[in-house]
Protein backbone atom coordinates (compact mmCIF):
# COMPACT_ATOMS: atom_id res chain seq x y z
CA UNK A 1 0.00 0.00 0.00
CA UNK A 2 2.57 2.55 1.08
CA UNK A 3 4.95 1.37 -1.64
CA UNK A 4 2.32 2.05 -4.26
CA UNK A 5 1.71 5.57 -3.03
CA UNK A 6 5.41 6.34 -3.28
CA UNK A 7 5.55 4.77 -6.75
CA UNK A 8 2.70 7.04 -7.77
CA UNK A 9 4.66 10.11 -6.71
CA UNK A 10 7.81 8.90 -8.40
CA UNK A 11 6.10 8.03 -11.65
CA UNK A 12 5.03 11.64 -12.13
CA UNK A 13 8.62 12.48 -12.91
CA UNK A 14 9.39 9.69 -15.36
CA UNK A 15 10.28 10.72 -18.90
CA UNK A 16 9.68 8.57 -21.93
CA UNK A 17 10.99 10.96 -24.56
CA UNK A 18 14.62 9.81 -24.39
CA UNK A 19 15.92 7.35 -26.97
CA UNK A 20 16.53 3.77 -25.99
CA UNK A 21 20.24 3.51 -25.20
CA UNK A 22 22.12 0.83 -23.35
CA UNK A 23 25.39 0.21 -21.59
CA UNK A 24 28.23 0.31 -24.11
CA UNK A 25 26.57 2.78 -26.40
CA UNK A 26 28.33 6.02 -27.23
CA UNK A 27 25.99 8.88 -26.52
CA UNK A 28 26.00 12.65 -26.64
CA UNK A 29 24.21 14.09 -23.63
CA UNK A 30 22.88 17.64 -23.73
CA UNK A 31 22.65 18.80 -20.15
CA UNK A 32 21.39 22.22 -19.15
CA UNK A 33 23.69 23.89 -16.65
CA UNK A 34 23.40 27.17 -14.84
CA UNK A 35 26.30 29.63 -14.83
CA UNK A 36 25.54 32.56 -12.56
CA UNK A 37 22.09 33.42 -13.78
CA UNK A 38 22.65 32.33 -17.38
CA UNK A 39 21.57 28.94 -18.57
CA UNK A 40 23.26 27.04 -21.33
CA UNK A 41 23.30 23.54 -22.72
CA UNK A 42 26.50 21.59 -22.35
CA UNK A 43 27.07 18.53 -24.47
CA UNK A 44 29.01 15.59 -23.10
CA UNK A 45 29.95 12.66 -25.29
CA UNK A 46 31.20 9.28 -24.18
CA UNK A 47 30.52 5.63 -23.51
CA UNK A 48 27.67 4.66 -21.19
CA UNK A 49 29.37 2.87 -18.33
CA UNK A 50 26.41 1.88 -16.22
CA UNK A 51 22.81 2.42 -15.26
CA UNK A 52 21.97 2.60 -11.60
CA UNK A 53 18.76 2.89 -9.54
CA UNK A 54 15.13 2.58 -10.47
CA UNK A 55 12.11 4.78 -11.12
CA UNK A 56 12.84 8.49 -10.99
CA UNK A 57 16.06 7.87 -9.08
CA UNK A 58 17.62 6.18 -12.10
CA UNK A 59 21.00 7.55 -13.17
CA UNK A 60 23.55 6.69 -15.84
CA UNK A 61 27.26 7.31 -16.02
CA UNK A 62 29.07 8.41 -19.16
CA UNK A 63 32.83 8.06 -19.56
CA UNK A 64 35.02 9.93 -21.98
CA UNK A 65 38.73 10.49 -22.38
CA UNK A 66 39.89 14.09 -22.54
CA UNK A 67 43.54 14.89 -22.78
CA UNK A 68 44.59 11.42 -21.75
CA UNK A 69 42.47 11.61 -18.64
CA UNK A 70 39.28 9.70 -18.09
CA UNK A 71 36.28 11.81 -17.09
CA UNK A 72 33.05 10.26 -15.82
CA UNK A 73 29.81 12.11 -15.35
CA UNK A 74 26.66 10.75 -13.83
CA UNK A 75 23.33 12.13 -14.99
CA UNK A 76 19.89 11.64 -13.45
CA UNK A 77 17.99 9.82 -16.18
CA UNK A 78 14.69 11.57 -15.54
CA UNK A 79 16.04 15.03 -14.81
CA UNK A 80 14.24 17.92 -16.51
CA UNK A 81 17.69 19.39 -17.07
CA UNK A 82 18.48 16.69 -19.59
CA UNK A 83 17.80 18.50 -22.83
CA UNK A 84 18.26 15.45 -25.05
CA UNK A 85 20.39 12.38 -25.59
CA UNK A 86 21.76 11.38 -28.99
CA UNK A 87 22.96 7.88 -29.67
CA UNK A 88 26.19 8.21 -31.64
CA UNK A 89 27.11 4.53 -31.81
CA UNK A 90 25.64 1.31 -30.55
CA UNK A 91 28.03 -0.86 -28.56
CA UNK A 92 28.12 -4.62 -28.21
CA UNK A 93 29.02 -5.60 -24.65
CA UNK A 94 28.60 -8.60 -22.40
CA UNK A 95 28.51 -6.81 -19.05
CA UNK A 96 25.93 -4.63 -17.31
CA UNK A 97 28.64 -2.40 -15.82
CA UNK A 98 31.68 -1.55 -17.89
CA UNK A 99 34.05 -0.84 -15.02
CA UNK A 100 36.83 -2.71 -16.82
CA UNK A 101 37.15 0.22 -19.21
CA UNK A 102 38.67 2.26 -16.41
CA UNK A 103 41.80 0.18 -16.40
CA UNK A 104 42.25 0.37 -20.13
CA UNK A 105 43.56 3.15 -22.34
CA UNK A 106 43.59 3.76 -26.07
CA UNK A 107 42.85 0.85 -28.34
CA UNK A 108 42.08 -1.53 -25.50
CA UNK A 109 39.30 0.72 -24.25
CA UNK A 110 37.21 0.29 -27.38
CA UNK A 111 33.73 -1.18 -27.39
CA UNK A 112 32.62 -3.36 -30.29
CA UNK A 113 29.89 -1.91 -32.40
CA UNK A 114 26.50 -3.50 -32.55
CA UNK A 115 24.82 -3.60 -35.94
CA UNK A 116 21.17 -3.97 -36.55
CA UNK A 117 20.15 -5.92 -39.57
CA UNK A 118 16.75 -7.23 -40.35
CA UNK A 119 16.06 -10.52 -38.72
CA UNK A 120 18.87 -9.89 -36.25
CA UNK A 121 16.97 -7.36 -34.22
CA UNK A 122 16.95 -7.89 -30.54
CA UNK B 1 -4.95 24.00 13.67
CA UNK B 2 -1.51 23.39 15.03
CA UNK B 3 -0.85 19.96 13.60
CA UNK B 4 -1.96 16.50 12.64
CA UNK B 5 -1.09 12.84 13.15
CA UNK B 6 0.34 10.68 10.41
CA UNK B 7 2.44 7.74 9.39
CA UNK B 8 5.80 7.63 7.64
CA UNK B 9 5.57 5.84 4.30
CA UNK B 10 9.17 6.14 3.17
CA UNK B 11 11.56 8.37 1.31
CA UNK B 12 12.13 9.21 -2.33
CA UNK B 13 13.29 12.18 -4.33
CA UNK B 14 11.56 14.63 -6.60
CA UNK B 15 12.62 17.19 -9.20
CA UNK B 16 11.76 20.86 -8.97
CA UNK B 17 10.98 22.79 -12.15
CA UNK B 18 14.59 23.93 -12.50
CA UNK B 19 15.78 20.34 -12.19
CA UNK B 20 17.09 20.37 -8.64
CA UNK B 21 16.70 17.05 -6.87
CA UNK B 22 14.96 17.32 -3.50
CA UNK B 23 15.03 14.41 -1.03
CA UNK B 24 11.59 14.01 0.53
CA UNK B 25 9.84 11.88 3.12
CA UNK B 26 6.35 10.81 2.15
CA UNK B 27 3.98 11.01 5.10
CA UNK B 28 0.41 9.76 5.10
CA UNK B 29 -1.20 12.32 7.37
CA UNK B 30 -4.76 12.04 8.60
CA UNK B 31 -7.58 12.32 8.14
CA UNK B 32 -7.80 12.78 11.90
CA UNK B 33 -11.06 13.13 13.74
CA UNK B 34 -11.81 15.53 16.57
CA UNK B 35 -12.47 13.33 19.60
CA UNK B 36 -12.64 15.91 22.40
CA UNK B 37 -12.14 19.61 22.97
CA UNK B 38 -10.46 21.56 25.74
CA UNK B 39 -12.10 24.86 26.50
CA UNK B 40 -10.97 27.87 28.48
CA UNK B 41 -13.92 27.64 30.87
CA UNK B 42 -13.55 23.98 31.75
CA UNK B 43 -9.84 23.25 31.29
CA UNK B 44 -8.14 26.63 31.46
CA UNK B 45 -6.63 26.27 27.98
CA UNK B 46 -7.81 25.61 24.48
CA UNK B 47 -6.87 22.52 22.50
CA UNK B 48 -8.34 19.82 20.34
CA UNK B 49 -7.83 16.10 20.84
CA UNK B 50 -7.39 14.29 17.56
CA UNK B 51 -7.79 10.57 16.93
CA UNK B 52 -5.91 8.65 14.23
CA UNK B 53 -6.05 5.06 12.95
CA UNK B 54 -9.41 3.51 13.74
CA UNK B 55 -9.46 0.53 16.05
CA UNK B 56 -11.94 -2.31 16.56
CA UNK B 57 -14.13 -1.60 19.57
CA UNK B 58 -13.40 -4.96 21.23
CA UNK B 59 -9.75 -3.96 21.52
CA UNK B 60 -10.66 -0.98 23.67
CA UNK B 61 -11.35 -1.05 27.39
CA UNK B 62 -14.58 0.32 28.84
CA UNK B 63 -13.27 3.66 30.13
CA UNK B 64 -11.77 4.42 26.71
CA UNK B 65 -14.98 3.41 24.95
CA UNK B 66 -16.84 5.81 27.19
CA UNK B 67 -14.50 8.58 26.12
CA UNK B 68 -15.10 7.87 22.45
CA UNK B 69 -18.87 7.56 22.91
CA UNK B 70 -18.93 10.95 24.56
CA UNK B 71 -17.52 12.45 21.41
CA UNK B 72 -19.76 10.26 19.27
CA UNK B 73 -16.77 8.92 17.31
CA UNK B 74 -15.40 5.43 16.58
CA UNK B 75 -12.44 4.26 18.71
CA UNK B 76 -8.95 5.29 17.60
CA UNK B 77 -5.57 3.78 18.24
CA UNK B 78 -3.72 7.07 18.64
CA UNK B 79 -4.97 10.09 20.56
CA UNK B 80 -3.12 13.37 20.80
CA UNK B 81 -3.89 16.92 21.85
CA UNK B 82 -3.03 19.85 19.62
CA UNK B 83 -3.07 23.51 20.48
CA UNK B 84 -5.94 25.45 18.97
CA UNK B 85 -7.20 29.00 19.28
CA UNK B 86 -10.46 29.59 21.19
CA UNK B 87 -11.99 30.53 17.86
CA UNK B 88 -11.02 27.19 16.30
CA UNK B 89 -12.25 25.23 19.29
CA UNK B 90 -15.60 26.95 18.97
CA UNK B 91 -15.88 26.14 15.28
CA UNK B 92 -14.75 22.54 15.38
CA UNK B 93 -17.25 19.83 16.32
CA UNK B 94 -16.53 16.39 17.70
CA UNK B 95 -16.43 13.94 14.82
CA UNK B 96 -15.18 16.55 12.38
CA UNK B 97 -12.18 15.56 10.24
CA UNK B 98 -8.87 17.39 10.12
CA UNK B 99 -6.88 16.77 6.94
CA UNK B 100 -3.50 17.64 5.45
CA UNK B 101 -5.21 20.69 4.00
CA UNK B 102 -4.06 22.63 7.05
CA UNK B 103 -0.52 22.67 5.60
CA UNK B 104 0.75 24.83 2.77
CA UNK B 105 3.77 24.08 0.56
CA UNK B 106 6.75 26.12 1.72
CA UNK B 107 5.64 26.05 5.34
CA UNK B 108 8.06 24.86 8.04
CA UNK B 109 7.00 21.98 10.27
CA UNK B 110 8.43 19.94 13.10
CA UNK B 111 7.96 16.20 13.05
CA UNK B 112 7.97 14.05 16.18
CA UNK B 113 8.31 10.30 16.12
CA UNK B 114 9.83 7.35 17.89
CA UNK B 115 13.29 6.60 16.55
CA UNK B 116 14.31 3.13 15.42
CA UNK B 117 15.55 1.00 18.33
CA UNK B 118 19.25 0.14 18.12
CA UNK B 119 19.49 -1.98 21.29
CA UNK B 120 22.45 -1.84 23.66
CA UNK B 121 25.21 -0.01 21.84
CA UNK B 122 28.78 0.86 22.64
CA UNK B 123 30.19 4.29 22.98
CA UNK B 124 31.46 4.60 19.39
CA UNK B 125 28.09 4.09 17.74
CA UNK B 126 26.04 5.70 20.48
CA UNK B 127 28.07 8.85 21.11
CA UNK B 128 30.44 8.99 18.18
CA UNK B 129 33.62 8.37 20.21
CA UNK B 130 36.76 7.82 18.18
CA UNK B 131 37.88 4.52 19.76
CA UNK B 132 41.46 3.37 19.66
CA UNK B 133 43.75 1.84 17.04
CA UNK B 134 42.95 -1.64 15.79
CA UNK B 135 46.49 -2.82 15.04
CA UNK B 136 50.13 -2.40 16.11
CA UNK B 137 49.62 -4.42 19.26
CA UNK B 138 46.71 -2.42 20.54
CA UNK B 139 44.51 -4.40 22.89
CA UNK B 140 42.12 -1.55 23.39
CA UNK B 141 39.70 -1.02 20.50
CA UNK B 142 36.20 0.34 20.95
CA UNK B 143 36.15 1.22 24.65
CA UNK B 144 35.47 4.64 26.08
CA UNK B 145 38.72 5.21 27.96
CA UNK B 146 38.89 6.94 31.30
CA UNK B 147 35.61 7.86 32.92
CA UNK B 148 36.98 10.17 35.60
CA UNK B 149 39.84 11.31 37.83
CA UNK B 150 41.17 9.99 41.18
CA UNK B 151 40.77 10.84 44.89
CA UNK B 152 39.03 14.01 43.88
CA UNK B 153 36.17 13.90 42.90
CA UNK B 154 36.30 10.19 43.75
CA UNK B 155 33.17 9.49 41.78
CA UNK B 156 31.88 9.35 38.21
CA UNK B 157 29.95 12.39 37.11
CA UNK B 158 26.28 12.04 36.33
CA UNK B 159 25.28 12.03 32.70
CA UNK B 160 28.66 10.79 31.50
CA UNK B 161 28.45 9.34 28.01
CA UNK B 162 28.62 5.58 28.36
CA UNK B 163 27.35 2.49 26.52
CA UNK B 164 23.66 1.74 26.82
CA UNK B 165 20.36 1.58 25.04
CA UNK B 166 20.19 3.58 21.83
CA UNK B 167 17.18 4.64 19.82
CA UNK B 168 13.52 3.89 20.51
CA UNK B 169 12.97 7.26 22.09
CA UNK B 170 10.97 10.32 21.20
CA UNK B 171 12.78 12.49 18.66
CA UNK B 172 11.64 15.77 17.14
CA UNK B 173 13.10 17.13 13.92
CA UNK B 174 12.50 20.83 13.52
CA UNK B 175 12.34 23.19 10.59
CA UNK B 176 11.45 20.73 7.85
CA UNK B 177 9.97 22.29 4.76
CA UNK B 178 6.63 21.13 3.37
CA UNK B 179 7.38 20.48 -0.29
CA UNK B 180 3.98 19.33 -1.44
CA UNK B 181 0.51 18.60 -0.10
CA UNK B 182 -1.72 16.06 -1.83
CA UNK B 183 -5.10 16.40 -0.09
CA UNK B 184 -6.90 13.82 -2.25
CA UNK B 185 -4.43 11.14 -1.14
CA UNK B 186 -3.84 12.53 2.36
CA UNK B 187 -0.13 12.76 1.58
CA UNK B 188 2.45 15.22 2.79
CA UNK B 189 5.88 15.56 1.22
CA UNK B 190 8.46 16.94 3.62
CA UNK B 191 12.04 17.82 2.72
CA UNK B 192 14.56 15.70 4.57
CA UNK B 193 14.35 12.71 6.84
CA UNK B 194 12.03 11.98 9.73
CA UNK B 195 12.52 9.77 12.82
CA UNK B 196 11.24 6.21 13.02
CA UNK B 197 10.63 3.23 10.78
CA UNK B 198 8.21 3.06 7.89
CA UNK B 199 4.62 2.99 9.13
CA UNK B 200 5.78 4.64 12.36
CA UNK B 201 3.29 7.10 13.81
CA UNK B 202 4.34 10.75 13.57
CA UNK B 203 3.12 14.03 15.00
CA UNK B 204 3.42 16.83 12.47
CA UNK B 205 3.15 20.33 13.87
CA UNK B 206 3.56 23.76 12.39
CA UNK B 207 6.77 25.50 13.34
CA UNK B 208 6.13 28.55 15.48
CA UNK B 209 7.51 31.92 14.49
CA UNK B 210 11.16 32.47 15.24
Amino acid sequence: MSEELIRAIESRYLRDDLPDFKVGDTVRVYFRIREGDKERVQPFEGVVLRFQGAMNRRTFTVRRITGGLGVERTFPFHSPRLEKVEVVRRGKVRRAKLYYLRERMGKAARVKERFYTQGNKK
Amino acid sequence: MEGILGRKLGMTQIFTEDGTVVPVTVIEAGPCVVVAKRTLERDGYTAVQLGYLEQKSHRMNKPMMGHFQKGGVPPFRVLREFKATPQEVKELREGQAVTVGIFQPGEKVKVTGRSKGRGFQGVMKRHGFAGSRDSHGARYHRTSGSIGQCTFPARVFKGLKMPGHMGNRKVTVRGLEVVEVLPEKNLLLVKGSVPGPRKGVLIIRKEGKE
